[in-house]
């Protein structure tokens, strides 16, 4: 039973696959998987507990630490869930290498500005004035 | 040849399989399907989630224009909307789990599954609106 592969784990594990990332978009993809699936309960859990809520009590609850702590792991959790749901898309879909380049692109930007825009939000709110 | 030609004329009158009129497609293949596309949807409808918090920061003013658009029948349809694409996402994704621990392959869970991730999105959605209903 000898194994006829020539190949050396260093060679093999160089590369990481034609994808050249290995199986880190898999694994990415289901960390935050999970992770999404118990911050998405709590955020929705939150907002319904603010339906027809006035501004000072909204303001109040998304300061309050856990809710804030919430929100802003939801926001990276969601926004790289998102982006690497998207590339998935994009790269089943669309073939003319530039287009598919720029998309890419604009993907993450999309899944940057999303995270960035409720992490600044839930910060200002948890320590601006 | 003539022989040839007319099976291949009688063959014609039968629908082409996949054909598109009477195909029916797997639940698997539709539930599938649906998680892709309210994957797309819960992308886009992230802004919703962003530009609300992004107004509660702004101010009490521009919060309370924001809200009212939400809160406005033509909002409540979309939040609705984004709540089921949300849930059955979510419910999709169980699904994965169990796939990626190697179980659940067979045709009758297969299909199970997929009637499940349905279902569970559904009652899940209608409990969510239910607690909206409730507290507002």
């Amino acid at each position: 039973m000898t194994e006829m592969n020539m190949r050396t784990p260093l060679k093999r594990v160089r590369a990481l696959g034609s994808a050249k990332e290995g199986a880190n978009h898999f694994w990415h993809q289901r960390v935050t998987a999970v992770a999404n699936i118990f911050l998405v309960l709590g955020v929705v859990w939150l907002l319904v507990s603010l339906v027809g809520a006035d501004y000072p009590t909204v303001k109040a609850t998304l300061a309050h630490p856990v809710n804030a702590l919430v929100l802003g792991l939801l926001a990276v959790s969601g926004a790289v869930h998102m982006r690497l749901g998207m590339q998935v898309i994009i790269e089943d879909y669309v073939h003319g290498e530039l287009s598919k380049i720029v998309l890419l692109m604009l993907n993450t930007f999309f899944a940057i500005v999303i995270g960035a825009a409720c992490l600044f939000a839930v910060a200002k709110l948890s320590f601006g004035a | 040849m003539a022989e040839a030609k007319s099976l291949r004329g009688a063959r014609a009158e039968r629908p082409l399989s996949p054909h598109l009129q009477v195909y029916a497609m797997p639940i698997n293949m539709l539930m599938s399907i649906v998680h892709r596309i309210t994957g797309a949807a819960l992308y886009f409808g992230s802004l919703l989630l962003a530009w609300w918090l992004v107004a509660a920061a702004a101010g009490p003013d521009y919060f309370n224009w924001v809200n009212a658009i939400y809160g406005s029948l033509p909002g409540r349809l979309v939040l609705f909307g984004y709540t089921w694409a949300l849930m059955h996402h979510m419910m999709g994704g169980i699904r994965h789990f169990i796939w990626d621990t190697g179980r659940g392959y067979d045709l009758k869970t297969i299909d199970g599954l997929a009637w499940g991730t349905l279902l569970a999105s559904i009652i899940l959605t209608a409990l969510v609106w239910l607690a909206v209903w409730v507290v507002g």
